[in-house]
């Protein structure tokens, strides 16, 4: 029992070395491994959670063709380049890192593993195995801005942020555009909690909002904290990453759900061919990979303003920053996109837009 | 509900949880046990609750199920470091991440899951004073529970017998052992206690203050505990003034930050400071306490201490 198990050990181990020295193509008879790295517990029911449901959707696609690893929990830094190594040592032929702090990591493991192929969520450094891919939220939060402007009764939005990085103000500066388009006097209020994950911290926030004076939350944290809140005071809310209809039946008007999983299929099943190659790959709700949860707990004609956004934004007729766009202080920024601001400025921004009474904590 | 009686539930809510951990290790850590593994406690208290709550649909059950759960953490850290006499930092530190972990496996199923939120209890006529009524007297069992247990272990420890030994064993094992006190059970009962105290903290976070599981749910408040304890010098009342303190200053700055622009600028500090302030506090609080040594209130001198019965 104990040689046999030895043996296998063995068999593996050779199999490994093989595939990893096989390179470009992995043939049809050979089960490819494909392996994922998470920063948070998959329980987390947020990012990592997400991240996991487009893993469980390429088990479910290619079945026996593939063979899924997850590793959960990987803190940013040295530790990640361990793990990544670890992966691609044992046979992995495409590995997703899904977390920005992972960048550095992935970039030095696909230097050392030229025949295994890398894909970093959120980041933008790319070699010719190591690609990036990442989500256009921004665009939910246009749409959830203009629904909130429409709902709320007392003209203040209560906003729940996690860490001021360049994701999350875009996030609140899309949020503000999108309602200043139904309303210009729109006032938001910003709360930071400085976690990604602190289900009580994000509770007492969504208090504090509401007890000065928010009807409508919006929030960049990842728990539904906020919503049960929401639903227990009768106000309204909006989730994020997963639909939260469960936690806040009377509460959510709509949720901004990450669906990584279409993009999974698709690259698995490139790879799977031999035909995968490096890119940076930023889309959104266009391609499905940013979804907005049924609109509920809203009149008609609010839900028809919300849907006929969603659909503008698909067909590429409008965009969420469109030029121009001004800030705070009143200076107009520069337009270097085609009509609206390029990627590299919505992925980068650090400053808030006219009409947030907030500063930006550093 | 004006806004400052809304401003104080808040606060409660808060606070109820860190206060209930640190009861616990604070008796703990009189009887001169040092447990670092509230946290793990806590979260394991939080999923088993839950898991218990939901599958039964009894909130009560939950509660005793994060009792049991945060008691049996305890019993293995007190097999450990009583019975084996094993490192107490190393093994509070193992029953942290041992918790973590273990709470997600048991919490797996019931990721995304929710429980309704736990039904409050008036007291009557006394419920109706103005903002001391709501705060104070229409709260959920645990709330009232953690006043109760402010009481009963600053009684037990200053005015019983089994309170005076408990304290002399935290003092001076050998000497308490050369009496003829069994150190070792009333060690093991302590540590018993103080699970039930965390397991209970962490049934509150997943019962009550936000009513579903997630894995990692309690977010480090098990080691904001730990510093209460030493922010207190080792004395109930005191840890009933610390967790209300740094209760009041976690939701306090988030209502600051409500306030930007109404308020000037330096008033609003960023939130990192805020995060760290109850551990600078406990440093003040340290410091003070070995200046002031010798007028009592500082730690147990076994504190963290093995004793191993020679015969």
């Amino acid at each position: 029992m104990r040689r046999e198990f030895l043996r296998t050990i063995a068999a593996a181990a050779m199999v490994a070395g093989a595939m990893s020295l096989a390179g470009g193509e992995a043939t049809a008879q050979q089960k490819m491994k494909v392996g994922f790295i998470y920063v948070g517990p998959v329980g987390d029911f947020g990012w990592s959670y997400q991240h996991d449901e487009g893993r469980k959707a390429v088990v479910a696609k290619y079945g026996d063709r593939v063979e899924t690893t997850f590793v959960e929990s990987v803190s940013e830094g040295p530790d990640a380049e361990r793990v990544i190594e670890q992966l691609a040592r044992s046979g992995h032929k495409l590995i997703f890192t899904t977390s920005f702090g992972f960048m550095e990591p992935t970039l030095k493991v696909a230097q050392r593993f030229p025949n295994v192929w890398f894909e970093h969520a959120t980041g933008f450094k790319r070699a010719p195995n190591l690609a990036t891919y990442d989500a256009r939220f921004y665009e939910g939060r246009y749409i959830i801005g203009q629904i909130a402007a429409k709902m709320s009764k007392g003209g203040t939005i209560g906003y729940i942020g996690s860490f001021p990085i360049p994701e999350v103000v875009a996030g609140i500066n899309a949020f503000m555009l999108g309602a200043q388009s139904v309303r210009p006097d729109m006032k938001i209020k910003v709360v930071w909690v400085n976690s990604w994950y602190d289900p009580g911290k994000e509770a007492d926030a969504a208090k504090a909002l509401i007890s000065q004076g928010a009807d409508v939350l919006s929030q960049h944290t990842d728990s539904a904290a906020a919503m049960q809140v929401a639903q227990e005071r009768g106000v309204l809310a909006f989730g994020q990453a997963s639909d939260m209809i469960k936690f806040g039946p009377k509460a959510q008007l709509t949720s901004i759900i990450d669906d990584w999983a279409p993009y999974y299929v698709e690259r698995v099943g490139l790879a799977l061919e031999g035909k995968w190659a490096t890119g940076a790959v930023w889309d959104g709700l266009d391609k499905g990979k940013v979804k907005m949860a049924p609109y509920t707990n809203m009149p008609d004609d609010v839900r028809a303003m919300a849907q006929a956004t969603e659909a503008a934004i698909k067909a590429k007729t409008l965009h969420a920053f469109k030029c121009p766009i001004v800030k705070q202080d009143g200076a107009t920024v520069e337009c270097k996109g085609n009509g609206h601001l390029s990627d590299e400025q919505i992925a980068s921004m650090n400053f808030y837009i006219k009409g947030i009474d907030e500063k930006i904590p550093n | 509900m004006d806004l400052a009686t809304a401003i104080i539930l808040t606060v409660v809510t808060a606070s109820t949880p860190l206060l209930l951990a640190a009861l616990g290790e604070l008796v703990v850590e009189r009887s001169g046990v040092l447990n670092l593994g509230v946290e793990g406690m806590m979260v394991m208290g939080a999923a088993c609750g839950f898991a218990a709550a939901f599958t039964t649909g009894s909130p009560s059950v939950g509660i005793l199920a994060a009792m049991a759960a945060g008691m049996a953490m305890a019993a293995l850290f007190a097999g450990l470091v009583l019975g084996l006499v094993a490192n107490q930092v190393a093994c509070g530190l193992a029953l942290t991440i041992l918790g973590l972990g273990l709470s997600g496996l048991i919490g797996q199923g019931f990721v995304g899951q929710k429980l309704e939120p736990m039904a409050k209890i008036a007291i009557p006529l006394l419920s109706g004073i103005p903002v001391l009524g709501p705060v104070l007297f229409r709260q959920d069992p645990f709330v009232y529970t953690s006043f109760a247990l402010v009481g009963f272990a600053a009684w037990f420890l200053s005015a019983t017998r089994a309170g005076l030994i408990l304290r002399a064993i935290g003092d001076n094992h050998a000497s308490a052992h050369a009496l003829g006190h069994d150190v070792l059970m009333v060690r093991f009962l302590a540590v018993l206690f103080g699970g039930a105290c965390a397991g209970l903290a962490g049934g509150y976070l997943s019962l009550v203050y936000t009513p579903f599981w997630v894995t990692g749910m309690s977010a480090g408040r098990g080691w904001i505990a730990l510093a209460l304890v030493v922010f207190a010098s080792w004395r109930p009342g005191r840890v009933l003034f610390g967790a209300y303190f740094f209760g009041a200053m976690s939701i306090g700055q988030l209502h600051l930050q409500a306030l930007r622009g109404v308020l000037p600028d330096f008033l609003v500090l960023p939130g990192q400071f805020w995060s760290a302030l109850p551990y600078a506090a406990t440093i003040v609080v340290l410091v003070a306490i070995s200046r002031a040594r010798g007028r009592g209130g500082a730690a147990p001198a076994m504190l963290g201490t093995v004793f191993a019965p020679d015969r």
